[in-house]
């Protein structure tokens, strides 16, 4: 899958989380949830929504490797080839 | 309603099986023999008899003796920058910031209060304001404008630190509807800019590092916490520095504090526990207090328990359910071995993870229960005791519980009877009992009745004297181990052009205890959709930021609604959990 791909997604489920965002002007190494003010519960959504879309699971352990977009696309690409 | 309590076995302590010997090690004879004016010998007062005061109690008289050069906070920062504070540091630092205050004007009992994340100026100017006997009024980062503005308003707040980006984003906007707001001390500035915002930093490096704590009657005014209400605004629960005796009593007692301990509260300051218990009970014995400026995250927790060699834990059962949800087996990647204690609270912990901590961290954990009102701990496991899992355990020494039930508008009854549910009450006169609700004397009378405070929780105390959490007797949510009110919530969705009316319910959800979730009708020519769905969420995060606003959205016609115009946010929460709608006599009919 394309990183572009990967991203839509994500923006998709932020979108559902934090629909105020104006995800086009998320910087790419910025920690996520202060950056948009999500909550640990709202990134635990976050994490759900990226499993159940894209299958990748996601264990709760890993969830620091996925603190900022660049980070996310990183980690998601890796797994899905 | 009569009810089986015991389903889950009772997890035995052995005495000669502990690692220390707990402070409280017979719970009978400690409560038969306990008085507050021991506890009050066990503190020092101010030099020549000038009285009680928390920052003496917590800071001075640790740094005015052997215990100067003892590491007394260590704040790790998020990007793994660690800052170390002793007692001394801690005692230089709060005078500085105690003088910063006395030099903008800051009088006895005027509101001093803080908007950061966990940064060590956070911890320095709650220590500095109380010695100068101003009210520390904490504020929760992830509030958004309009909890802050209630609480800056009716606090009327003097002085406000917060960072440069939580200014701009937050109270920029709310400056000229809060005329009492003279000072703004940024902590992230090195220039003053005039008209009232400066640099905290600049202010601090100019003032002495002398200070001495005026004469302190431990009835002043020490914190402001605010607290939602079911039907109204937030109410500020005010707080005097006698309350020092319960933070020291349970830090003994529950926190079983001893000399070499490093302590963790992973609770922030912006509530009540992450003051009483991050700030106050820990440096008050002595010890070396952690802070961790990161928000939750499994690994990085375990890490800190780790490499900080955390020895007793204070933590939340949202947080513990997070841990839970890991398929990997903590001790075998982490060295837990210096943990002794783990202890609980924000809303009932469920008896697995109970259980889950005696299995995968080698030590069951300890739940207890109070609320922002009752200033610290007043129900809890003790070390020594044996848990009851699910139970919040029993009443400290010193403290009067009961289940009680209402039988008329200033009358209730104790409920001899055990394992019968009821509302827990609690005889009043401890120390850290709220003395009032600010500016609101009507609301504080009505939370006593007939010799007792009620405590709005619904609870049931089994033939040995464990009380069990049942539930709110309002419709006060708890998420995340947080409180919210939803009229604060209705009110601030009722804002948008497109909403009729709104009801605000807590949904049970097992990671969180609730979700804040509203029901929202809409006004004559607009139509329920996705989009509109995400506007109004939207519109709720950026007015109340996301430790308030509702997660969930639903469209309804007409909210149902009682024969005074009422939202019955009950009947709504029966309906979306296909509960009994119970009694529906006073609803008014359907339209």
């Amino acid at each position: 899958m394309r990183e572009e791909e990967i991203r839509d997604i994500i923006f998709d489920i932020l979108l559902e989380i934090a629909p105020e965002a104006d995800l086009k002007t998320l910087p790419h190494h910025g920690d996520l949830r202060k950056t948009l003010d999500i909550d640990s519960f709202d990134f635990l959504n976050l994490m759900i929504g990226l499993n159940e879309r894209l299958g990748v699971d996601i264990p709760e352990s890993d969830y620091e490797k996925l603190n900022t977009l660049s980070n996310m696309l990183t980690y998601l690409s890796a797994r899905l080839g | 309603m009569k009810k089986k309590t015991m389903a889950w076995e009772t997890i035995k302590k052995i005495s000669d099986h502990f690692r220390v010997q707990p402070n409280l090690s017979d719970y009978d004879l400690t409560c038969a023999e306990f008085s507050w004016e021991n506890i009050r010998k066990e503190l020092d007062g101010l030099p020549d008899g000038k009285g009680l005061n928390i920052a003496h109690e917590a800071v001075d008289r640790h740094a005015n003796g052997p215990l100067r050069g003892h590491l007394a906070l260590r704040w790790l920062g998020e990007n793994d920058t660690v800052l170390d504070f002793t007692y001394g540091d801690l005692q230089e630092q709060s005078n500085r910031f105690a003088n910063v205050l006395q030099n903008l004007g800051v009088k006895k009992g005027e509101r001093v209060s803080v908007l950061t994340g966990r940064l060590p100026q956070l911890y320095i100017a709650a220590l500095g304001t109380w010695k100068t006997l101003g009210v520390f009024c904490p504020l929760f980062a992830a509030f958004g404008p309009e909890p802050i503005y209630q609480r800056l308003q009716r606090g009327d707040v003097k002085v406000l630190v917060t960072t440069e980006r939580l200014y701009r984003k937050k109270v920029i906007d709310l400056k000229n509807r809060l005329p009492k707001l003279e000072h703004i001390l940024f902590v992230d500035e090195v220039e003053n800019a005039g008209e009232g915002l400066w640099s905290m930093t600049k202010m601090m490096a100019e003032a002495s590092g002398e200070f001495t704590i005026p004469p302190t009657d431990p009835e002043d005014m020490a914190a402001l916490h605010f607290t939602s209400g079911t039907t109204g605004m937030p109410k500020g629960a005010i707080h005097v520095h006698n309350a020092v005796l319960i933070h020291y009593m349970t830090g003994k007692y529950i926190m079983d504090f001893h000399r070499d301990d490093i302590f963790w509260c992973t609770a922030d300051p912006g509530w009540v526990t992450g003051t009483s218990y991050g700030i106050i009970s820990p440096l008050l014995h002595g010890i070396t207090n952690i802070v961790d400026e990161a928000d939750f995250n499994a690994e990085r927790w375990y890490k800190i328990l780790d490499k900080q060699k955390v020895s007793v834990w204070y933590t939340a059962p949202t947080a513990i359910r997070r841990l839970m949800r890991m398929s990997t087996e903590p001790r075998q990647l982490h060295d837990l071995t210096n943990l002794r204690l783990i202890h609980s609270v924000g809303e009932p912990l469920n008896p697995e993870a109970v259980i889950w901590g005696r299995d995968l961290l080698g030590l069951p954990i300890h739940d207890n229960w109070w609320q922002t009102e009752t200033g610290g701990i007043m129900i809890s496991n003790f070390p020594s005791m044996d848990i009851r899992p699910g139970s919040m355990g029993r009443p400290l020494p010193g403290i009067e519980a009961a289940i009680v039930s209402r039988v008329a508008e200033d009358k209730v009854q104790v409920v001899q009877e055990r394992n019968v549910e009821g509302e827990l009450a609690l005889r009043p006169g401890w120390p850290s009992m709220f003395r009032g609700y600010l500016h609101d004397e009507e609301r504080y009378r009505s939370c006593f009745t007939d010799g007792w405070y009620l405590t709005g929780d619904l609870a049931r105390r089994d033939n040995d004297g464990y009380f069990w959490f049942v539930g709110r007797a309002d419709d006060i949510i708890k998420t995340s181990g947080h409180m919210v009110g939803p009229f604060e919530v209705e009110s601030g969705l009722m804002e948008h052009h497109a909403v009729a009316e709104a009801g605000v319910i807590g949904k049970p959800h097992p990671m969180i205890g609730q979700v804040v979730m509203a029901f929202v009708s809409l006004k004559p020519g607009f139509e329920p959709s996705d989009e509109l769905r995400r506007e109004l969420i939207g519109f709720a995060r950026e007015k109340l930021g996301s430790a308030v606003a509702p997660k969930e959205i639903k469209f309804q016609g007409n909210l149902p609604k009682n024969k005074a115009g009422k939202i019955m946010r009950r009947l709504l929460k029966a309906r979306e959990l296909g509960l009994p709608e119970g009694d529906i006599s006073t609803l008014e009919e359907e339209r």
